[in-house]
């Protein structure tokens, strides 16, 4: 009995230990701890101040254009296979919501439909050739929908990337953003400690600029390097750019052609690729107009550097290898498959694909988010002390129990949500109240239970174990139900009504831990304890 | 200590007159419902915007009415928030008709220049202080320099005007002051503030006799997917919980504990609608707990019921769910006492944000363990012993 009391103290004590390293860490003063447990605790924004927007990405922008350059490179394609047609226009239904997207070829010769459904097939993957009810002449490039969804997706994905960049270059400290809702295609950007988001709503909502430049010198560790390397004035046609990375843990700074040759506008598109040796670098496709200025630019300046300017920093600045038209390729700057993929999202997303609509924006002072945490927590202590001390009233020894096992409850579901680096807003505190008021429940319900067993006339031992048995079925039927109601909350629920599910949940599970596992120990302790015969204080 | 020893009361007997209340106070709330046409939604579900703002001195509503009319603004409301002595109020807009896509933020530009030509207008070139942010004090201090850090480099020299914002305006934040700071020099208290750095501040701002706390804009589509999803997944909540429950028990008690529920969250929103009090997110987040709750209390006593139905197998099933709300009465009294304790605690110092979360679960509570007597027991009772011919249910699955 001793040892197996032994054991299970045991692995109460590690799970102490674990919640209390996972809420304070290892600190080596007070500072530290102050530090660390402020890291571990997130707060929301309801309750420490900061911006929370909700906005909206109209993906539906990033379908148009696809479809708007799908149709001028139909055009082309035509011409080139000298497939006759009439005419070629968008015919999108847009009483679908969302719309279909379709194009509409107009006059095609009977004998050659044959050839276009091969074109189509062959390199317009993502659409369907159908026949006009009532027009043998004519066909229609109907988008598909699974191909469409991709688009809308990927846009979406893309415009958070964008504007996680952008947030992140403001030096907001702990920005999030992450989908919300669903299939709205809606994204919650939160800003702690904004408590002005006209700047950031500003920025989230401009398009990006990439830019390529000549490098006429550099890098330099600083700019007053790059300057006095110029005599402290630099030419007219020229200007200083920051890079976006260190080298041998020094700024970078370029002396770099004040005109761009080709910007992010020129643009159709960037992915990932290889070299013949295997090594990662990052394709990029130029519209035509673009790949005349690039081809012209780059013939005449082989062996020199190439700027890729993002945001007007430097992004990487590798050497011009030949003549680059409309497909380029961006080698060097020690690329891993990682940093490829980066480059080439970065280039893509250089621009919003989409534009971006503020659907809610909500601020809280940190003054009020300081005065509802102050009063809450008093609201809390007094609460949790009425508690407590009514249990120990009504149940002298046992009380104690019930006050250990409530107060490891908290500790485990404060530690645990550190853990999962959950944050903690009002709704959460709801869910933290049903938990303590359910803590409770379970206690007073063995308690209870016991008392009744010892009226019976069973021996404490005795009463003790049947009192636990049979209010554990009771325990596990409440905490079940709520746990399978709050899995829901958080499968379909949003912010608030998943920040309430997610305490309630870690609330429960520590909860059936700590009034039924820990609580019996501590029974079973006194137990062995225990003069034969005497009472058990309850 | 013992509140009550085996207690022998016919609940069953007794039911009528509290069913009747139960009724009287549901179709009271529902006439209010129908009489104020519906709920009053906060702006989370209706759309709007709502700007609390802190004044110094108690603030002149009529001067901010006419300020407001003048920029205007149609459909808002002005109300104290908290005690009078926080000298705080709520200005609530309606969606605006000017408040276009890219616009969001319209109502609160005008209420916030409306305030600033009452209460804030400083001398020309100066900032306000008290509605400035941590960054806007920084970039000043930056400019002015007053430490003389701009010769250690320009990230030093942000990091340190930076980090010395943050602690004044977090200074200023802070009880007592809540936002408002009345002097300058009150500052010197501040790690790191010199007196130069407040000769700076005092050059570059002013300090205004209001300071707004908090801003919230909800546009029309966010408000209407919150109250259509506040809807659906709390039913989608009660029907996961009928289910485990016929699973458990037997259908007619998840139906017993879904309606009983139901009927809590509908009184306890009818109280909500005869004060005229508003349905915000977080009155929504009491409701879930509420339904939590109840369930809870009405599982304890169904489990109970079942737990006697297998050791007695006969007799009068009335009888044997009186004696098993008996055998539990107890532990229910001092359950939702102390959750009652909890709530009122948090409803009498919880602060003016959580007031209408404590408020609904001060009247949940009571409702959702009053129901569980007389409201989910009843309809089992009433099940088994009209509805079926035994009279008892021999079918309670062994648990």
């Amino acid at each position: 009995m001793e040892t197996k009391i032994r054991g299970r103290a045991i692995a109460i004590l590690l799970v102490v230990v674990a919640c209390v390293l996972g809420i304070i860490g290892f600190p080596k003063n007070v500072q530290e701890l102050k530090d660390n447990v402020h890291t571990r605790i997130h707060l929301g924004l309801d309750l420490r101040g900061g911006t929370d927007e909700i906005l909206q990405v109209q993906v539906e922008d990033a379908v148009n254009i696809t479809s708007d350059e799908t149709l001028e490179r139909l055009k082309d394609g035509l011409k080139a296979k000298n497939l006759p047609y009439a005419d070629i226009q968008p015919d999108d239904d847009k009483t679908q919501n969302p719309p279909l997207h379709r194009i509409l070829i107009k006059g095609i010769p009977p004998e050659k439909a044959a050839d276009l459904q091969a074109i189509v097939t062959d390199q317009y993957s993502d659409w369907d050739l159908v026949r006009v009810p009532g027009d043998d002449t004519s066909r229609m490039l109907v988008l598909k929908v699974s191909s469409a969804v991709t688009m809308r997706n990927q846009a979406l994905m893309e415009a958070m990337d964008t504007i996680n960049r952008r947030v992140n270059a403001l030096g907001v400290a702990e920005s999030t953003i992450s989908e919300y809702g669903q299939g709205d295609f809606e994204l919650v950007l939160q800003l702690p400690g904004v408590d002005d988001p006209s700047r950031v709503e500003e920025l989230i909502q401009k398009t990006a600029m990439l830019e390529f430049k000549l490098v006429q010198d550099g890098p330099f560790s600083s700019r007053e390097a790059a300057l006095a390397a110029h005599g402290g004035v630099l030419p007219p046609d020229a200007e200083l750019v920051e890079g976006s990375f260190l080298e041998n843990g020094n700024e970078t700074w370029y002396v770099l052609s004040r005109i761009a040759a080709v910007t992010g506008r020129d643009l159709t598109g960037a992915e990932p690729s290889r070299d013949s040796s295997g090594r990662p670098n990052v394709a990029f496709h130029l519209n035509r107009d673009g790949a005349e200025r690039f081809g012209r630019m780059t013939g005449a300046n082989i062996g020199k550097y190439l700027a890729v300017v993002l945001d007007n920093r430097v992004y990487t600045a590798p050497v011009i290898h030949g003549q680059i038209t409309d497909n380029g390729v961006i080698e060097g700057g020690n690329f891993t498959p990682q940093s490829a993929n980066d480059l080439a999202l970065v280039l893509r997303s250089g621009a919003l694909p989409a534009s971006i609509k503020p659907l809610s924006e909500e601020v809280v002072g940190p003054s009020l988010g300081a005065d509802s945490i102050r009063h809450g927590v008093i609201a809390s202590i007094v609460g949790l002390v009425a508690i407590m001390g009514f249990m120990l009233v009504y149940y002298r020894g046992s009380g104690v129990n019930a006050n250990v096992a409530l107060a490891l409850n908290l500790l485990i579901l404060v530690a645990a949500m550190g853990y999962i680096t959950a944050t903690l807003t009002l709704p959460g505190i709801a869910g933290v109240i049903l938990t303590v008021g359910m803590g409770v429940d379970s206690n007073v319900l063995i308690f209870e239970r016991i008392r009744e067993e010892l009226r019976l006339g069973k021996a404490v031992g005795a009463a003790v174990a049947a009192g636990f048995e049979q209010a554990f079925r009771t325990i596990i039927d409440t905490h079940v139900t709520t746990i399978v109601s709050a899995a829901i909350l958080f499968a379909f629920g949003t912010g608030p009504i998943r920040g309430f599910a997610v305490t309630l949940t870690i609330g429960l599970l520590a909860n059936l831990f700590t009034s039924v596992f820990v609580s019996r120990v501590i029974f079973d302790y006194v137990l062995s304890r225990r003069e034969k015969g005497a009472a058990l204080s309850i | 200590m013992e509140f009550f020893h085996e207690p022998k009361i016919d609940w069953m007997e007794i039911k009528w007159y509290f069913i009747s209340l139960s009724l009287a106070l549901a179709l009271t709330g529902i006439i209010s419902m129908v009489v104020h046409r519906g709920l009053v939604y906060g702006i989370d579900f209706r759309g709007g915007t709502v700007v609390t703002v802190k004044f110094a001195q108690a603030p002149n509503d009529d001067a901010i009415r006419s300020e407001l009319d003048r920029a205007g603004l149609r459909n808002y409301t002005i109300q104290g928030y908290g005690p009078t002595s926080d000298h705080a109020v709520i200005i609530a807009l309606d969606l605006q008709t000017t408040t276009s896509a890219n616009a969001l933020d319209t109502g609160k530009q005008l209420v916030v220049n409306g305030l600033s030509n009452l209460y804030g207008k400083g001398p020309e070139g100066k900032s306000d202080f008290n509605n400035a942010s941590p960054q806007t004090v920084a970039d000043h201090l930056m400019a002015e320099d007053p430490l003389g850090a701009g010769v250690k480099g320009l990230d030093t020299a942000t990091k340190t005007y930076r980090d010395l914002a943050e602690a004044v305006v977090s200074y200023r934040n802070a009880p007592p002051r809540s936002g408002l700071l009345a002097d300058f020099k009150s500052l010197s208290s501040v790690p790191g503030v010199t007196p130069a750095v407040i000769s700076a501040l005092t050059k570059d701002f002013y300090l205004s006799s209001y300071a707004v706390t908090n801003t919230k804009i909800v546009g029309p589509k966010v408000g209407a997917d919150l109250r259509r999803q506040a809807l659906y997944v709390t039913l989608a909540g009660l029907g996961a919980m009928l289910i485990y429950i016929w699973f458990r028990f037997e259908l007619i008690y998840g139906v017993a504990a879904v309606v009983a529920t139901f009927h809590d969250v509908i009184i306890t929103l009818g109280f909500f609608s005869l004060l005229n009090k508003e349905i915000t997110l977080t009155v929504i987040a009491a409701l879930l707990t509420l339904v939590g709750y109840s369930m809870n209390d009405t599982i304890v006593v169904f489990d109970r019921i079942r737990e006697n139905v297998h050791a007695t197998k006969r007799g009068d099933f009335s009888k044997l769910v009186d004696h098993s709300i008996n055998q539990t009465l107890s532990r229910t009294i001092l359950t939702s006492g102390l959750t009652f304790m909890a709530v009122l605690s948090l409803f009498l110092f919880g602060g003016e944000v959580i007031h209408g979360f404590a408020f609904c679960l001060v009247v949940g509570v009571i409702i959702g363990t009053y129901s569980s007597v007389f409201i989910a027991s009843p309809i089992v009772v009433y099940f088994y012993q009209r509805l079926t011919k035994d009279g008892m249910s021999s079918r309670v699955k062994v648990a």
